[in-house]
């Protein structure tokens, strides 16, 4: 009983807490989960790409998600660990041309976590799919499976890791929506470095939230919609 | 006197075996923390620390819980041992915390393979 009263409290808390600061804009951070709860299933986060914004010779996402999670080059671009990447797109019936930046989409039913013979990657109850190294063997399954080409491989040893993203060698690893900034309120890097305003980030569960209205009232899709893993990263603009 | 001869050959012969290196230091030496004190009682977390960062991070992994008292990384900022030039060591010093005590253990720690040893300088 007291866990759901306690619940409930937490719920008007959160929902009072969200402040439009004016028409149109609205507090993100007012989302911020209490450090000693854990990620609520009520929530489901999400991004919309809006590729008619994205340009083809900026990767300001690239760059940033590198930064926060201190992935470097070890100058072997064939090996070296990417957590999100452009993918330029040319129609070939009418020579249109597209770019977007791919990532972990975050499915709804992971085929990595399926295909996990540990149990390392995972779903978290807020839909964030990663790996816990702590149990991850390295035997790249995931990488198999999933049909975004999300995850990397590290090959070699690391040093000079940001203390909020450890990695190592022998793991698997790639985006996790920046699950340590998300916990604190905050955007995901890439979603924050997108001066085009591109890539929007929000719950998915939240009719109020500006990504499920946008959502609701704009042409978007998933990639390899056909697979039914009903992908939390979305796209617009995506017609070729 | 010859009491005293004898005290000064005992002493020659202490001092001609030298108590080397591997005895003149037999306990390690632990550096100081920067905090007043340990999050729990130290007699405890010496006998248990690795299963408080265990816990915790399960907790942190798979719920997202993150709470400071017993992470990693809070242990990491408050015992950080500075070198000679003023920057924190890293765990290959003997002189960070956590590896003063391991080496002597004979003990690894795995921990730093993946997590920063240090605390992040400002950016």
């Amino acid at each position: 009983m007291s866990a759901t009263t306690s619940r409930r409290a937490f719920l008007a808390a959160a929902s009072a807490a969200v402040a439009t600061l004016a028409p149109g804009i609205t507090l993100i951070a007012a989302q911020a989960k209490p450090a000693d709860q854990p990620a609520s299933s009520s929530v489901r986060w999400g991004m919309l790409i809006d590729t008619t914004r994205c340009s083809q010779d900026c990767s300001a996402c690239v760059g940033a998600c590198n930064v926060e999670n201190g992935l470097g080059s070890h100058g072997r671009p064939q090996t070296d660990p990417q957590w999100i990447r452009k993918v330029d797109l040319t129609s070939k019936r009418t020579g249109q041309k597209l770019s977007l930046p791919v990532m972990c989409q975050h499915c709804e039913s992971p085929p990595c976590v399926d295909v996990c013979p540990t149990g390392a990657s995972f779903k978290r109850q807020d839909g964030i799919v990663l790996v816990d190294r702590h149990i991850c063997i390295g035997c790249r399954y995931c990488m198999m499976a999933c049909p975004y080409k999300a995850r990397s491989f590290v090959h070699e040893s690391l040093e000079n890791q940001r203390p909020h993203q450890p990695r190592g060698k022998g793991c698997v690893e790639g985006c996790n929506l920046c699950a340590h900034r998300v916990d604190e309120g905050k955007r995901p890097a890439c979603a924050e470095a997108c001066a085009s305003g591109a890539i929007l980030f929000g719950d998915l569960n939240d009719p109020k939230s500006e990504i499920a209205q946008k959502l609701r009232t704009l042409p978007t899709t998933q990639i390899r919609p056909e697979l039914k893993l009903n992908t939390a990263v979305r796209y617009g603009g995506l017609s070729i | 006197m010859k009491a005293s001869w004898l005290i000064a050959l005992l002493a020659m012969l202490v001092a001609g075996l030298g108590w080397g290196p591997a005895f003149a230091d037999p306990f390690p030496t632990i550096p100081k923390a920067k905090g007043e004190r340990c999050v729990e009682d130290p007699q405890y977390m010496r006998r248990n620390h690795m299963d408080v960062l265990r816990h915790q991070r399960d907790d942190t992994m798979r719920l997202g819980i993150r709470t400071t008292k017993h992470s990693l990384k809070e242990c990491v900022s408050c015992h950080a041992v500075d070198g000679k030039d003023g920057k924190p060591v890293t765990v290959k010093s003997r002189q960070h915390f956590c590896a003063s005590c391991h080496e002597f253990a004979a003990v690894d720690i795995d921990c730093f393979a993946c997590h920063a040893s240090t605390p992040e300088a400002k950016r």
